[in-house]
């Protein structure tokens, strides 16, 4: 998990299944980026629990952080991208479709925080490499095969 | 979770990584018929963040194979090529110097033949620790993929990161003489076997 302020940006590279979460206040220029690699902390098994890379749990310590860096709850908006299907396979097991699990606990996980998702890019069979430029709002993402999008 | 790992294990992990990768290599040097040479096993345990690392960085564009080993021990296989080396393993096999990994839409017969040498050279892999070990091990059908790295590795990290942020990786690399050894044709068997797994392979082995 990490913050960025403006005119600072927030980076990272190679997401597969894993779903990059952009939490930012606007008005602050303020931006946090969770990188979720697992839908929920109930699957962990450890002794200790890393908070960060559970969607049920990373999000909402991510809010806190934000808040202490004066963040207002009800002005985040969320930008993600992430959760691919980098192999097809004939097997139906779990872990094989984590991405879209993945982007689904953590769109639920900003649903019941109310944290609207302004754009996304999510899904299909290719690895990302997401940046966020907290001066502009706008993420962008690239892929090995599409370029460099914006949303 | 790793804490009763000794460099006994280590060693033993090593010799795991040793003739897996010796049986690929030679079933590879039979398929191109040419000589492959192989490295030391390397053995370590690194954080995620290190892992993304390996192979010229997160970013950086291979060509992955990927499956899912189940049975007496669980993990995760990948055999991973620099696209350049995979492009001159595949136009050999299917004698046209044209293909080209880098073009999509790549054609299905250089997709095929790369599929059918992923398939070989890890059930040589892994029928050769299964006969080491005289655990029963299933590899599931392997998947294919050219991307970034730290995206097609991730994909290895799933199970383990249910216990812990770091991971035991088996790292045997090939080369064929010919060609020199650096990072840009090197081919790389990652063996990550699952934490609840480690037990069972050493115990197989005597080291538990």
């Amino acid at each position: 998990m990490d913050i960025a302020k403006s005119p600072n940006s927030i980076r990272t590279s190679g997401l597969g299944s894993c779903v990059g979460v952009i939490l930012y206040d606007e008005s602050k220029k303020v931006a946090g980026l969770v990188h979720v690699m697992l839908p929920d902390s109930k699957l962990g098994r450890g002794d200790t629990i890393n908070v960060a890379k559970f969607a049920d749990t990373g999000i909402p310590a991510m809010v806190d952080q934000l808040k202490q860096e004066g963040a207002q709850l009800f002005k985040l908006k969320a930008k993600i991208a992430g959760g691919a299907q980098m192999f097809q396979f004939t097997s139906n097991r779990d872990s094989m479709r984590i991405g879209p699990r993945n982007v689904e606990a953590v769109k639920q996980q900003l649903k019941s925080l109310s944290i609207p998702i302004v754009a996304e890019d999510t899904g299909g069979s290719s690895g990302r490499t997401i940046e966020f430029d907290t001066i502009t709002s706008i993420l962008h993402i690239r892929t090995v095969n599409q370029g460099v999008k914006e949303i | 979770m790793y804490n009763r790992i000794t460099s006994l294990h280590l060693d033993v992990l090593k010799e795991i990584g040793n003739i897996g990768a010796a049986h690929a290599a030679t079933a590879l040097s039979g398929l191109l018929n040419t000589k492959i040479d192989m490295h030391v096993p390397k053995v370590e345990m690194v954080s995620f963040n290190e892992m993304m690392d390996f192979v010229g960085g997160a970013e950086s564009v291979v060509v992955g194979i990927y499956l899912r080993i189940e049975g007496d021990a669980k993990g995760g296989m990948f055999f991973i090529l620099s696209v350049e080396q995979a492009n001159h393993f595949i136009r050999k096999l299917i004698h046209d110097d044209s293909f080209d990994f880098r073009n999509p839409p790549v054609s299905e017969l250089g997709l095929s033949a790369m599929q059918e040498l992923g398939n070989i050279l890890s059930g040589s892999y892994l029928s050769a620790l299964s006969d080491f070990t005289g655990l029963k091990i299933y590899p599931t059908p392997p998947g294919l993929t050219v991307d970034m790295f730290g995206a097609i590795i991730s994909f290895g990290l799933v199970e383990v990161s249910k216990i812990g942020d770091q991971v035991i990786v088996i790292d045997t690399t090939i080369y064929e003489e010919h060609m020199g050894d650096s990072e840009t044709v090197r081919g790389h068997f990652f063996l990550l076997p699952d934490p609840d797994s480690f037990q069972s392979i050493f115990k197989a082995l005597g080291v538990s």
